[in-house]
């Protein structure tokens, strides 16, 4: 492979990847030109992160499940219970909130790995040991609430959710001349678009001390150009609202790392071998039973993480909350490439999913569509992702 | 005489790739037809477009069957005149019956409802002609792939056929399956029944074909008599060059005892009570290729993956030593460790993880090796990658490629430079040309022999017994779960390999259906 390969044809042969995300900027346009503009108005754009942040943070873990071979689909009853236990703790009881906090994380933890204990030792099927976890902890929930709303919440508890990172560099407003500029988020944008930048750049040079090039220059730059002004153009529409939102800072940092772990790690790269074939991984050495576990732990405490954020944001916990979320979450994963039969998936897709799927509820609220249309509308964008992944992988072969 | 099939002047492109180019085959009313060539070489594909699989004009050329042109648009045209293919790869239902899978999609119905007396009467009458001794109501998952390849030809005759197609029926078949299935054969011949065989066992295609063509790179290069038929001339057309020798030569530098595995005793996993290997006792020096021969369900495979880290069955009993010291093989990264890898049998199930890259598949088994600190250095990896794919050369665009585009030989590469990156001392390889056409049979022999004279001691179970004779210093006999016999490479031939195992079999009467398939 020469670094001369046109950046058409690498384009077309890394389709699958970069699809999706062309997919999701697409749709942006769409709905930015269809709503006026509305959709990338800093007030929009920050409510568009809070409302999709629990659905992007357990799509991570779902990411990881679905690799694996298996699905969960209890995780919009883990949100509700962890919220539940959250609320009674703390209005009811008084606990302090940083433990309640830590305490409903190890709750959520415990659930995913109760349920990854029945899949991965006893090889009951996750679809079936999660529906029952789904029925089990909605009735939990239920339980727990008497069947009734409970809150409000404290004021440090809702900044998990509705919080923003205080403005350290007001200084940098005037150099715009902007009054309302929050200095830190588009300083933080900046740093983040040249830290990938340099990161990109640094790989790129290690791969051709190996001669492992493959990527077009001009694609290469072209990528990452995007990339950072993406990142950069984003952080300053947030900056004149009222900067990053916490939601924003949990979720950059945990994407980062499920990225981490998937692309370079042993870890994630066994989980993938599990999903590709079981049978292969545990000949090749790999303890899949014990991944597998903790797969499904993982995903438990994610839950755990989406039901406080969740419940924080509503600043009240609710039976109802999370009904249906695993739908949300799973569809996401699937709309970004990941495979039913396992083994194949990446976070960016699961992340890019999640959020066209966000997008798509947002514009279509604002567009003013009836929650009947929506409904129908996400379904069928599901349906067509997945025949154009599987249009894409046979025209491969 | 008028050939029952005639196709002529067969070509048929893919996108970038000529697949079949001016291929013209003869096949004569009631003989069986012989048809080889590499993989590769074009037969799955001719035998595609005489099926109907490729429909009638997205080929060029003409087919005519029985004196008439045949334009078939599918499968079902073709099935309709009378020509049937039984696949490699079997298409049976695990969990119907026999009688079910024999009619499936063409079942005996009164009134819109299955008649099940007609049905299970004509089963019977089908399972007696192909000589099958087993129920109509008999689940398939219950039979041995020998079995089951008789039901796949009991369905076909239920189809009234005139022109049977067999896809390397006896790849996976033990040697008397495989003699049962030839006999078949013969019987259908003198019946009036035309068959085309595909085989990569060229002493059974001398022992049945009439005729034979042999394909080379979708070209027909020869068509043999049967007077003219021998394996050496096979070969020759087939790979385009003489073979003088089917095993590259070696000469042994045996060193010093590097595994002993003693009174090794495994129980069946799901039958406690039954004891499938008993007091197995194995040496393998360095330097060293030790064959194991046995008949189907001696327990050589199992043998070896209970070896590997406990990988099959259960009340697992025995001492193993490996490079002098006493070692516990309780899992199979504690076996990778100790210096062992086991190459499946079943490359695609067990080996590969198909829909990933030749990269990734390298790495799976030593991800240690690349990584630090449990993170994987991408350019180590490949480096990694690109290194045995240059050693064992490998056949493939970029490492990238995904291992289900790859062929049987360059798979089984790809599983060896998985092991070979662990860097073990004894490789355990279980049937490792099975399914591999003559030349990258032959590239793997050579590597066989390159990691004995790296003074690695290697294990090699085989049900061909030629490949044994030409590759072993030395050969244990298995049967019935235990060893029998050995045999040094002089000593050994496939007369007293069969003598040991038949004596075997008398001589414990009281299992003697314990070991049939």
């Amino acid at each position: 492979m020469s670094g001369k390969s046109s950046v058409g044809a690498y384009l077309k042969n890394n389709m699958r990847q970069y699809g999706m995300l062309l997919a999701l900027v697409a749709i942006m346009i769409f709905f930015q030109f269809m709503t006026d503009g509305t959709l990338m108005k800093p007030v929009n754009l920050t409510n568009l992160f809070l409302q999709n942040s629990y659905i992007v943070i357990m799509a991570l873990g779902m990411l990881l499940v679905i690799v694996s071979g298996h699905i969960d689909l209890s995780v919009g009853s883990v949100v509700g219970f962890t919220g539940g236990l959250a609320a009674v703790l703390i209005v009811n009881q008084h606990w302090n909130p940083l433990l309640v906090a830590v305490v409903c994380l190890g709750t959520g933890a415990l659930i995913g790995a109760a349920q990854g204990y029945w899949v991965a030792y006893w090889r009951i099927p996750s679809f079936i040991v999660t529906l029952a976890g789904m029925l089990v902890f909605r009735g939990a929930t239920l339980w727990l609430l008497n069947g009734q709303s409970v809150g409000p919440f404290p004021k440090e508890f809702q900044l998990i959710s509705t919080g923003f990172v205080p403005d350290l560099l007001p200084f940098i407003g005037t150099v715009f001349g902007m009054k309302q500029f929050n200095g830190i988020a588009f300083v933080l944008g900046v740093a983040l678009a040249g830290g990938i930048i340099g990161l990109a750049v640094r790989a790129r040079k290690r791969a051709a001390t190996y001669g492992m090039v493959d990527e077009p220059f001009s694609f290469f730059v072209g990528k990452n150009g995007i990339i950072a002004v993406a990142i950069i153009y984003i952080s300053f529409l947030l900056a004149t609202y009222r900067g990053l939102p916490n939601v924003l800072i949990t979720m950059a940092i945990l994407i980062v790392a499920y990225m981490f772990v998937t692309n370079s790690t042993v870890v994630g790269r066994r989980i993938y071998a599990i999903g590709g074939n079981e049978k292969a991984a545990k000949l090749s050495g790999i303890n899949t039973n014990r991944l597998v576990f903790l797969s499904f732990a993982n995903m438990g405490l994610l839950a755990g993480l989406a039901g406080l954020i969740f419940a924080a944001r509503l600043n009240t916990a609710t039976p109802k909350a999370g009904v249906s979320f695993e739908l949300d979450v799973i569809a996401a994963v699937f709309i970004g490439g990941a495979s039913m039969s396992g083994g194949v998936g990446s976070i960016v897709g699961a992340v890019v999913g999640a959020f066209i799927m966000g997008v798509m509820n947002n514009g279509m609220s604002i567009l003013g569509i009836g929650i009947d249309y929506q409904q129908v509308i996400k379904g069928l964008v599901l349906l067509a992702a997945v025949i154009f992944d599987v249009y894409n992988k046979s025209k491969s072969h | 005489m008028v050939p029952i099939l005639e196709m002529r002047g067969i070509t048929k492109t893919f996108p970038g790739v000529k697949a079949l180019d001016n291929v013209t085959l003869a096949v004569m009313p009631g003989e069986i037809h012989a048809l080889v060539g590499e993989n590769g070489a074009g037969k799955s594909t001719l035998m595609k477009v005489l099926s109907g699989v490729y429909p009638h004009g997205s080929y060029d050329g003409e087919i005519l069957f029985e004196g008439q042109p045949a334009r078939f648009q599918g499968i079902h045209d073709s099935e309709a005149k009378g020509i049937i293919i039984i696949h490699q790869e079997l298409a049976l239902v695990p969990l119907l019956s026999i009688a079910e899978n024999i009619f499936l999609g063409n079942e005996i119905t009164r009134h819109g409802m299955i008649d099940w007396p007609e049905t299970f009467r004509r089963t019977g009458a089908l399972l007696k002609k192909v000589g099958l001794n087993e129920a109509p109501q008999a689940r398939i998952d219950s039979l041995g792939v020998g079995k089951q390849q008789l039901v796949e030809i009991a369905k076909a005759l239920s189809k009234k056929v005139k022109l049977l197609i067999l896809d390397e029926p006896t790849a996976a078949l033990q040697e008397n399956d495989s003699a049962t299935l030839l006999n078949l054969l013969l019987e259908f011949k003198a019946q009036g029944i035309t068959s085309i065989l595909i085989s990569h066992k060229l002493n059974e295609i001398s022992r049945v074909a009439d005729r034979l063509t042999v394909l080379r790179d979708g070209a027909t290069v020869s068509g043999m008599e049967r007077s003219d038929i021998t394996e050496a001339r096979i070969i020759h057309d087939m790979v385009g060059r003489d073979m003088a020798n089917r095993y590259p030569h070696r000469a042994p530098e045996i060193g010093e005892t590097l595994l002993t595995v003693n009174d090794w005793c495994v129980f069946h996993p799901v039958h406690p009570d039954r004891q499938v290997i008993t007091n197995a006792c194995l040496s393998v020096k360095r330097g060293e290729v030790v064959g194991i021969a046995g008949l189907m369900g001696a327990g050589r495979t199992e043998f070896a993956m209970s070896l590997f880290g406990r990988s099959w069955g259960q009340k697992i009993s025995g001492a193993v030593t490996l490079g002098g010291k006493q070692v516990e093989l309780m899992n199979v990264p504690q076996a990778i460790r100790a210096g062992l890898a086991y190459v499946t049998e079943d490359r695609k199930a067990l080996g590969l993880i198909l829909d990933e890259s030749i990269l990734r598949n390298t790495s799976m088994a030593n991800l240690q090796g690349v990584s630090s600190g449990g993170v994987i250095d991408a350019n180590r990896e490949r480096k990694v990658a690109e290194d045995y794919r240059e050693v064992l050369g490998t056949r493939t665009p970029s490492v990238f490629q995904k291992t289900v585009n790859l062929s049987g030989g360059n798979q089984q590469k790809v599983v060896l430079a998985k092991w070979l990156f662990t860097d073990p001392q004894v490789l355990i390889l279980d049937e490792p040309t099975r399914g591999i056409d003559v030349g990258a049979k032959f590239e793997i022999y050579s590597i066989v022999n390159q990691l004995a004279g790296q003074g690695r001691g290697v294990i090699l179970i085989s049900s061909e017994m030629p490949e044994l004779l030409g590759m072993c210093d030395r050969i244990y006999v298995m049967n019935k779960g235990t060893f029998v016999g050995e045999l040094t490479k002089e000593e050994a031939s496939q007369e007293r390999i069969m003598e040991i195992i038949m004596s075997a079999e008398t001589s414990w009467p009281e299992h003697a259906k314990a070991g049939s398939v």
